[in-house]
């Protein structure tokens, strides 16, 4: 076996974890330290990681690192990496360090555990992207229910109790169906391979369910992505957490760990019942469209920053989830980069607004106005953001959002030309967002804003330069994810529609 | 050996302490209810083991004497508690343990 | 050395935005000079593309590889493309954009942050010259959107006031419904054609059924209309004038507006292939340039009068790129002299408004040759230019355009003769009111000439409005330059070319007597009791309030209808769940007393019933 890289990297967050908890006389580090330096270290594995990856490589995956843990039920502890896991281990290592940065003001009296939470859901996240047992997948997608419980249910707002129950009472009853999909899935595996296995990639290979067996199974499943990504109409849980948390927990949470739904979609539902997911595709992308456009309408009437983000948010999702369904590699590759700008916007997003919503202890929209003045920096780091947010040309988010769009296109015209009303209706929410709560004139409430002071800004600046990097040069996101999608489009059975004249022409 | 005397004087002896139980207030009436009805328990015992002619009834009321002695301590003990502190023994009384 | 024009004004403007206040003493500096450096490679490029032959005049660079995905045939590259066309637009773009840098330079100065607006003027040039050079049209989309966002940042330039920050927010809403059109066009070009490139789509759209032009025609002219503030999405660029003067000058007349124009003469090849989509374009192009016209001819605020004029303006060059290979270098020649008399006559406007207190009010002005003659002999050449005296330049342009408009249908043709009797009526009307007439100023106003900053790029720009039209019409040179991109047909118009002229130059003296004798007196405040027509072109022909009636309040309902349901039905139900589980469990719980004897009570039930139940079931 190679040397363990994947090991490593999941590790490292989690001995971060424990060395908190070291007393500080065998430490020369402070908490602060600890979190970071470990964050920085997975970052630098990461990186590594990515610059080994053979992104020509046709196998499935790679740096694979597997133990027996539960030998009797075929259960093993596997970690494999493939590009789309690249993709999003790289989204979840570099937004952990600039989340423990830009959130030094959350948590202050109980920083201690507020770090250690933070360690975990990168740790759980990491695991959850690199799992290639479905069983090991199954038991840090619910894990990663518990830390997410705690930042909510600790440190978040006035009603932060009924949020974190909410948000934990959704992620189990997706978890739970999904439990009883995959101890069905086990036993349809055990009849008839003969062998009981929880490999992801021998179930996509190697089973053959019956038609309503599958149906089902991919109901269990798809539940549990759906509920988690969140798509409508299970999404209500999203704007109740969001509001309630901390900025730096809302982009933990929105920016990494919603992405767990997608990518199961995208790495174990399609490869596991690909005869299921194509039935049920059309259904899914109308609902995906009825997702972008619905939350995009609801998002203009809020009147929290926080709950706006959230719908936004959804919206989003929901080009992803078109992109996923569309069975096209442009597609699949548009939402694999979609997934990473919206991270890096979500973010920035959450982050800027968190250090003003810091100040004033609110985030209701009405209680700002007039910033552009008094908070120079901010208003522009805010401004870039929400232009990634919308998929201005030249960010990240452009490329995902076109890709998405022309490879559901390839198949689905008139879906695909409803979802893209929701370009006009992001406009609308996202700019008379920014005109609400930057332009205008101060008022009394305001006029004591503190604008954002260097380090702070040198903190959020890699988000911007990675979404304009991005959005310019998307090809290490595209080469990396393309390997990736062009196994799952081969597992499938999928592919590519050609250009209709050339078809035309040869009939 | 017909049995049908003793087991109907066990259910009624068994019957008698129920009723106890379920009617007396007094937490030491409720209290030997509950050892009658063990009690009526134990002669069912017994007169199995006449019938039979095995020792495995007489085992089990030894047993049922020894859980009945312990319970007793215990028991009495945690009424004498509640006694001392509400000046009163009523069952009804002690009703903090509800919804 | 292509990516260098783009580069110098991007580079610049990145600088001046994330070093911030730092670099506020050489910002406005460095602003004039990446302008200028591009316009200097740009003029080289020109230069060296004169002395190559006709056909090996069109380059393309590639970049690098932007977008790629081999499996699926998709690959789009950062290419630009400096043919005869784009040169075009990056000569008049880097020209008149350094012109109005420097303009900028005394009109900012009072301004808290120049420096900021500098950036942003940058900005924009570069992602005007992105849109222009780029050689496919996703590439032509980011700067399509590049621009707009310049625009929306420097209408809202003074965002502390409220007007300023909704108009920015209200162009960048029409110009995203424009570009709905555009991004359904360019993956309909996708889907069809296998490519977004201009060449093979100019390829591939020879084979491909009418369906496809016809789609392709009316999303692209639907993008167009949105950039261009064209009927239907006009309303925005009237409100735009909130932006600072420059920028009126340079975004919303000489540059931005026009790309509209562009748009549609680059995608040539798919309008000449269906006739349906072409028509669009003229009707279009018509109902635009009447109704900036009659708008132009009510408004009492000189850049809203100048917008209406602008709007009407680029109808003609919308209708003329309509008319197809007759009309497409016209539309060209009538946008670059068009970008010069214009934005003469905007930087006219800055200039009175610098002099007189940011006054916009016409009324308000009157008798100014005497105080500011530079400014008032400026706009003068570009009012002689705009309502076609030859020898200006607008004489020429707009002289081509009406006998292409003959020639393609008697009702194009009247609409746009009777088009230049209202540009004669309107302009004249501004320059009466404006200049001529009696001063009316308010009592704190003394009026005077503008600095040298000022003045010069407005004596530049007047000598360009007077002299361009006949350089770039003698013997055809404009035609034949054009001709290997686009195309050019000689139009053939009913009448012999002189009839039309003399025709022409009647209607505009009409309209030009009717404004004299009509505002020989001008009063301050505007008269309340006027005919319907001019109430509704003071309203802007209802535009906005049609938005509001059909879009807007239909949309904030929707909004606040979905919110309701979002957090009764969809989040109700869930809600409900708990409460439902709550609520028995609220009942259930009752039975639990606290008595001692109930419990046993249950317990000697539960007994009996089992021990019942186990005597039936022997039984």
């Amino acid at each position: 076996m190679n040397f363990p890289w994947l090991l490593l990297i999941v590790l490292t967050p989690l001995i971060g974890t424990l060395l908190l908890f070291v007393p500080k006389r065998f430490i020369p580090f402070s908490d602060k330290q600890i979190a970071l330096y470990s964050s920085l270290i997975t970052l630098i594995f990461v990186l590594v990681v990515a610059f080994i990856f053979d992104t020509s490589s046709t196998a499935l995956t790679q740096f694979d690192v597997s133990y027996d843990w539960i030998p009797i039920f075929g259960i093993s502890f596997h970690l494999g990496l493939t590009g789309i896991s690249l993709v999003l281990i790289g989204l979840t290592a570099v937004l952990t360090p600039i989340v423990l940065l830009a959130t030094e003001h959350e948590g202050m009296k109980k920083r201690k555990e507020f770090l250690m939470w933070i360690l975990l859901v990168e740790a759980s996240a990491l695991a959850v992207f690199l799992a290639r047992d479905l069983f090991l997948f199954y038991v840090v997608f619910e894990a990663m229910l518990v830390p997410i419980f705690f930042l909510v249910g600790r440190f978040g707002g006035p009603r932060r109790s009924a949020a974190a129950l909410k948000f934990i009472l959704f992620g189990l009853a997706g978890g739970l169906v999904m439990l009883a999909a995959l101890i069905w899935l086990y036993f349809v595996g055990a009849t008839q391979l003969g062998r009981g296995t929880f490999s992801i990639t021998a179930l996509s290979n190697e089973l053959n369910m019956d038609v309503w067996t599958e149906r089902w199974l991919f109901l269990g499943f798809f539940f549990a992505f759906a509920l988690k990504a969140p798509m409508f109409p299970g999404h209500t849980w999203l704007p109740d957490t969001a509001e309630q948390a901390t900025p730096g927990t809302s982009t933990m949470l929105i920016g990494i760990l919603d992405k767990v739904g997608t990518y199961g979609m995208l790495a174990i539902l399609l490869p596991i019942f690909p005869n299921a997911s194509k039935e049920f595709a059309p259904i899914i992308i109308g609902l995906a469209v009825f997702g972008v456009i619905y939350a995009a309408l609801v998002a203009m009437a809020q009147k929290d920053m926080k709950r706006t983000f959230a719908f936004i948010s959804i919206s989003h999702f929901g080009f992803i989830v078109m992109g996923i369904f569309s069975f096209t590699s442009i597609g699949m590759i548009g939402s694999t980069v979609y997934m990473v700008a919206h991270g890096l916007s979500t973010a920035a997003l959450f982050l800027t607004a968190g250090y003003l919503i810091k100040q004033k202890d609110n985030s209701l929209i009405n209680s700002f106005g007039g910033l552009t003045k008094i908070a120079p920096v901010m208003t522009g780091i805010f401004l870039i953001a929400a232009l990634a947010s919308i998929a201005l040309p030249g960010m990240a988010g452009f490329v995902g959002e076109f890709m998405v769009l022309t490879g559901t296109f390839q198949r689905y015209q008139i879906p695909t030309i409803i979802a893209t009303f929701g370009i006009i209706l992001a406009a609308i929410y996202m700019l008379w967002l920014y005109q609400r709560v930057f332009t205008g004139t101060e008022n009394k409430e305001t006029k004591n804003i503190v604008d954002l002071n260097l380090k702070q800004t040198l903190v959020l600046s890699p988000l911007v330069l990675l979404t304009v990097l991005f959005g310019f040069y998307p090809a290490p996101v595209i080469k990396i994810a393309e390997s990736a999608i062009s196994n799952t489009m081969l597992q499938i059975g999928q592919t590519d529609p050609g250009p209709i004249i050339s078809k035309v022409e040869t009939k | 050996m017909n049995p049908n005397a003793y087991l109907v004087l066990s259910g009624i002896i068994f019957s008698i302490g129920a009723l106890g139980v379920l009617l007396r207030r007094n937490a030491i009436v409720a209290f030997m209810s509950v050892e009658l009805m063990l009690n009526a328990a134990n002669l069912a015992f017994v007169t199995g083991a006449r019938v039979w002619g095995k020792l495995d009834g007489q085992a089990a009321a030894f047993f049922v004497m020894v859980v009945a002695a312990a319970e007793v301590v215990i028991g009495l003990a945690i009424i004498i508690t509640i006694f001392r502190t509400r000046n009163s023994a009523s069952v009804d009384e002690a009703s903090l343990l509800r919804w | 050395m292509i990516a260098a024009i783009i580069a110098l004004p991007a580079l610049s403007a990145a600088i001046l935005l994330s070093l911030g206040n730092r670099t506020n003493k050489f910002g406005p500096w460095l602003a004039i000079g990446a302008s200028t450096g591009s316009f200097l490679i740009g003029f080289w490029q020109f230069l060296q593309m004169l002395s190559r032959p006709e056909e090996e005049r069109a380059v393309v660079t590639t970049v690098y590889e932007w977008l790629a995905v081999p499996a699926a045939g998709f690959k789009v590259n950062f290419a630009l493309q400096l043919d005869q066309l784009s040169i075009s637009f990056v000569l008049l773009i880097t020209f008149v954009g350094t012109l109005i840098h420097i303009y900028s330079l005394g009109y900012m100065s009072h301004d808290e942050n120049p420096r900021r607006f500098f950036a942003y003027l940058n900005l924009f040039v570069a992602a005007m010259l992105l849109l222009v050079l780029a050689d496919n049209y996703l590439l032509l989309y980011v700067g399509w959107e590049g621009v707009g966002l310049a625009s929306y940042l420097l209408i809202g330039f003074w965002q502390h006031k409220p007007s300023a920050a909704v108009a920015a927010k209200k162009a960048f809403v029409a110009n995203r419904v424009g570009d709905f059109g555009l991004s359904l066009a360019i993956m309909t070009m996708f889907i069809v054609l296998g490519s977004v490139s201009f060449s093979d789509v100019n390829e591939g759209i020879k084979g491909a059924p009418a369906w496809v032009s016809l789609t392709l025609g009316l999303l692209l002219l639907l993008a167009a209309c949105g950039k261009s503030a064209q009927f239907p999405l006009q309303s925005w660029l009237l409100d735009a004038m909130e932006g600072p003067t420059p920028v009126s000058a340079l975004i919303h007349a000489a540059t931005m507006v026009t790309a509209g124009v562009y748009l549609i003469v680059r995608s040539a090849s798919i309008f000449n292939a269906s006739e349906i989509a072409q028509t669009a374009v003229v009707v279009v192009g018509t109902i635009s340039l009447l109704m900036g016209a009659v708008i132009a001819a009510a408004k009492d605020d000189i850049k809203k009068s100048l917008a209406g004029s602008t709007m009407s303006q680029i109808g003609y060059m919308i209708l003329a790129a309509g008319l197809g290979p007759i009309g497409y270098v016209f539309a060209i020649l009538h946008l670059i002299t068009h970008g010069f008399f214009k934005a003469v006559m905007f930087l006219g406007a800055g200039s009175v408004m610098h002099a007189t207190n940011d006054n916009v009010d016409m009324r308000r002005y009157g008798g100014l040759p005497k105080v500011m003659i530079f400014t008032t002999i400026t706009f003068f050449i570009g009012y002689l230019a705009i309502i076609g005296i030859p020898p200006f330049a607008g004489f020429y342009s707009k002289d081509h355009i009406i006998e292409a408009a003959l020639s393609h249908s008697w009702w194009a043709g009247a609409a746009v003769l009777f088009g230049a009797g209202l540009t004669a009526f309107y302009m004249t009307r501004i320059v009466v009111m404006t200049f001529v007439s009696k001063p009316r100023w308010e009592d704190d106003v003394h009026p005077h000439e503008s600095p040298l900053s000022m003045t010069l790029p407005m004596i530049v720009l007047a000598i360009g409005a007077t002299s361009i039209g006949i350089i770039l019409t003698q013997n055809h040179i404009f035609e034949h330059w054009l001709e290997p991109v686009t195309g050019f047909v000689e139009p053939e118009p009913p009448f012999s070319i002189q009839t039309i002229t003399i025709i022409t130059l009647s209607v505009v003296a009409i309209g030009v007597l009717a404004a004299i004798w009509q505002y020989r007196k001008v009063a301050k405040v505007a008269p309340k009791n006027v005919s319907f027509v001019v109430t509704a072109a003071r309203k802007d022909l209802y535009g906005d309030v049609m938005n509001e009636a059909l879009l807007m309040r239909p949309g904030q309902a929707t909004t606040k209808f979905l919110n309701i349901f979002d957090k009764s039905v969809v989040d109700g139900f869930v809600n409900g769940l708990g409460a439902l589980t709550t609520g028995i469990s609220a009942r259930l719980r009752r039975s639990e007393t606290g008595y001692v004897r109930s419990y046993a009570m249950s317990i000697v039930v539960g007994t009996a019933i089992l021990v019942i139940a186990l005597l039936i079931v022997r039984l």
